[in-house]
């Protein structure tokens, strides 16, 4: 053990039931770098930073902070322990402003009366440790993603944590809000706190990691530099080499197009025009907030459109009807599976089940027995891993449950299916496995339409890539052409300025 | 559909059959207790006596249980109870028509309090906790109109549902038939399942297709159909619908359902259960009544009681789901 470790985690395991999560694991922490923690989804990462965060206590092992043992029964306890965590859903109230919540559990108080004046003195304090020139009486609410997870780390460094677990920090940033975080990060590490960091982004590990610790199915894999290669952390991450990343297998498509958008609009969504043929992954890119959820979400009638048509084999589907789009064969993978695409109390089969049960019901009487052959059909067929077909779909991990989304739609024999971030949360190894499934989908004369914001993906895995800006289409490269600046460019270009020049 | 963990099949798991069974393991404490405390509650009679308090209550939270399982709350069943049991009333012996038809009258107004209250909801977008809180007064007050304020004897197809079938009281066998037809909706027809994705999860379940505004419609229908039934059971028994029957009984249909393991938020629940929920009301009552426990005191342990049940829940599925 090093000299310098901050916390560590010495030979903890931890068991759920029958289910042992945590076996015999060792990690450190060391003051001023960054630990990366790096595994599949599934591989033990949040029940191990759980210890650390005082929700789960480990069954046997210890933790140790500066070399002696220390019990962390609760939140509290680790906290007043200076360990802060900071989780992908925030711990911060949007109503109320940026200085109380940074003082929220501690206000300062003269006379039983809040003292404002030093409540804003403390969090301006903590808000120029980081260098964010924010207002301190800003709602929070108010602020971008990016910004509430600033204060957060804030809030966290004025508790005087020396211990800050990031748990996937970058998932839903932009690159110049990742760049700012990780700005914030090597200052922290000059500042002498000790820091574990979570992210699927393996090119994110080099740029500010300084150690690796490889986990897989609850075991410790290694320890490696945090430049190692990306295939080498691959490998160790899921015990195989995996060939290919983005393993697209094209298809001659069909003349007819399967999927066509005539001229949608609705709020934001201008006059989109777009049309997928049979065997095609057309791949919409675009800066957030580019319309890409909305046009999918009004294609898939989970939202109204004012104008235009969307037809599908010629048809035209009527607005805002799911049921009308499910029976003509489009299926809708939206863009957070826990709050649109899963009921988490139900079991796999009954979540597998939804877009088919009113079709194959008789009388009114759920087909119990066809339901749950043809969910362990899919099952079997999509490597959904699980405890049973019967288990509560929240058991597994996200990949799985993810496949299980897509499950649902392979069951229903959709045609048309759309993509919202398809592995958004996805561990490398489910990724592909996903990937394959879009293969087969087109494969078999269906086609896709993927929403997504990785262009790594959009580059891999798409025949053609449209790129919106602004609720517009604003250009169409086919993906052998395309490249991750010539896509930037077309997301930034701004629109309407081209057409008010065209109109003059 | 429950909330229980995933326990290996291996033998039978006593602990995990206490933890997911905490209501039942309750009501046989209560009722060994009030065998020792007492000899007359382990008698025919006094049995007998629970099985009919049971049985409205139980109905009407049948039905409440649909619409809390579609993470719904139905505040107007007592007063949808009481206008379908002076509908049923009036139908025969304020307007003299058939008396085969009042039971079908009474059931199809219930129908008709619930698709309101639901429609209200669904395509209205009221919270369904003020939608049939504002039925609760205007149904109530339909009550107090078609009666005048006054009881209306009730036909003798109503009154046979207070009555007794042999040595056995109607109430109970509709206790037991309308709770097996409830289960059997909830847990094998479409509709019942429809209820679960809705109250697990309502966009999920409308991105999958599930017609989300008609299940909630029908969970409310179902809700009034049931209420309806036991405000003619009530009726029944006392041969008159009363203006002011089965007042404040929809808080007693709630906790029932809650105490049978329901969770407030959607998604879960059991008949079974709701009955459980509901036996355990009634053998407290009775309990308290045997003992001699002045009727103030009854609800002052009710509500602890209420209170306890759903916390002991509560700590369970904390633990279940780490």
């Amino acid at each position: 053990m090093s000299h310098d470790a901050l916390l560590v985690l010495k030979n903890v395991s931890k068991s759920f039931g029958p289910v042992t999560v945590i076996d015999d694991v060792t990690v450190e922490v060391r003051a001023g770098q960054v630990s990366v923690l790096l595994g599949e989804n599934g591989a033990g990462k949040s029940t191990l930073i759980k210890m650390i965060a005082g929700v789960h206590e480990p069954d046997s092992g210890q933790i140790l902070l500066d070399g002696s043992p220390v019990k962390i029964p609760d939140t509290k306890a680790s906290e007043a322990l200076g360990i802060a965590t900071i989780h992908q859903e925030l711990n911060l109230v949007p109503s109320m402003s940026i200085a109380e919540n940074i003082t929220l559990g501690r206000v300062p108080r003269r006379f039983g009366i809040i003292n404002r004046r030093a409540m804003r003195q403390i969090a301006r304090e903590a808000l120029d440790k980081l260098g964010l020139n924010l207002d301190v009486d800003t709602k929070v609410g108010e602020l971008g993603l990016a910004q509430q997870q600033l204060v957060e780390i804030a809030k966290a460094l004025s508790l005087d944590a020396r211990v800050l677990v990031l748990d996937e920090p970058t998932a839903a940033l932009t690159k110049a809000e990742i760049a700012h975080l990780f700005a914030v990060v090597r200052s922290l590490k000059t500042q002498g706190v000790g820091m574990v960091f979570i992210s699927h982004h393996l090119d994110e590990i080099a740029e500010i990691g300084d150690f690796v610790n490889v986990l897989r199915d609850g075991k410790f894999i290694a320890t490696v530099p945090a430049d190692t290669e990306e295939n080498e952390l691959v490998r160790l991450m899921v015990g195989r080499d995996i060939d290919e990343q983005f393993p697209r297998v094209a298809q001659e498509p069909g003349s007819q197009p399967l999927l066509s958008v005539q001229n949608l609009s609705e709020g934001m969504l201008q006059n989109v025009s777009l049309s997928v043929r049979p065997g095609e992954v057309v791949a919409l890119a675009g800066l957030m907030g580019a319309g890409r959820t909305e046009l999918i979400r009004a294609i898939a009638g989970a939202d109204k459109y004012s104008s235009g048509t969307v037809l599908v084999s010629g048809k035209k589907l009527p607005s805002f009807d799911v049921a009308a789009a499910t029976r003509a064969g489009v299926g809708h993978v939206p863009e957070d599976r826990k709050t649109q695409g899963l009921v988490l109390d139900a079991s796999v089969a009954e979540n597998i089940g939804y877009a088919t049960m009113a079709a194959t019901s008789r009388g009114g009487l759920v087909d119990r027995k066809g339901q749950r052959e043809r969910a362990q059909q899919v099952a079997e067929r999509l490597r959904i891993r699980m405890g049973s077909i019967d288990a509560p779909i929240r058991s597994l991990s996200g990949g799985n449950q993810q496949k299980a989304v897509f499950g649902r739609w392979f069951t229903a024999g959709a045609k048309v299916l759309l993509l919202d971030e398809p592995t958004r949360g996805v561990d490398v190894g489910a990724k592909v496995e996903i990937y394959e499934l879009i293969n087969e989908i087109t494969a078999s004369g269906g086609c896709v339409l993927m929403a997504s914001s990785e262009l790594p993906e959009v580059l891999g895995m798409s025949d053609r890539v449209l790129v919106m800006s602004q609720g517009r289409i604003a250009g169409e490269i086919p993906t052998a052409q395309a490249t991750q600046d010539s896509i930037m460019a077309l997301a930034v270009s701004n629109v309407h300025r081209e057409n008010e020049m065209e109109e003059n | 559909m429950s909330s229980t963990a995933i326990a290996p099949k291996k033998g039978f798991d006593v602990k995990a059959f206490l933890a997911n069974n905490g209501a039942l393991v309750g009501l046989v404490v209560l009722c060994l207790a009030l065998f020792i405390a007492t000899p007359r509650f382990l008698t025919g009679p006094n049995l007998l006596n629970i099985g009919i308090q049971v049985s409205t209550i139980a109905v009407m939270a049948y039905g409440m249980t649909f619409v809390i399982v579609a993470a719904g709350i139905d505040l107007s069943v007592g007063s949808v109870a009481a206008l379908s049991a002076m509908a049923s009333s009036y139908w025969i012996t304020t307007a003299g028509l058939p008396d085969a038809l009042s039971i079908p009258v009474g059931l199809a107004v219930g129908a008709a309090c619930g698709w309101v209250t639901g429609a209200m909801s669904a395509y209205g977008k009221l919270p369904t906790f003020i939608s049939s809180l504002a039925m609760l007064t205007v149904v109530r007050g339909l009550t107090l109109v078609i009666s005048d304020g006054r009881p209306i004897s009730t036909g003798a197809s109503v009154s046979w549902l207070g009555g007794d079938l042999g040595v056995v009281p109607v109430p109970i066998i509709i206790l037991v038939v309308s709770g097996l037809i409830a289960a059997f909706v909830l847990n094998r027809t479409v509709i019942g399942k429809n209820a679960f994705a809705v109250g697990g999860n309502t966009e999920a379940a409308r991105l999958s297709g599930i017609p989300v505004k008609r299940v909630l419609v029908t969970v409310f229908v179902i809700s009034g159909v049931f209420a309806a039934l036991s405000g003619m059971i009530l009726a029944g028994r006392l041969d008159s619908a009363q203006p002011t029957l089965a007042s404040g009984y929809e808080l007693d249909a709630i906790a029932a359902v809650v105490i049978g393991g329901a969770s407030l938020s959607g998604g879960v629940g059991r008949i079974s259960g709701t009955l459980i929920g509901a036996l355990v009301l009634a053998v407290i009552r009775n309990g308290l009544n045997l003992l001699s426990v002045s009727a103030f005191w009854q609800q002052v342990v009710i509500g602890a009681v209420i209170a306890i049940a759903v916390g002991f829940d509560v700590l369970r599925r904390k633990n279940v789901r780490h």
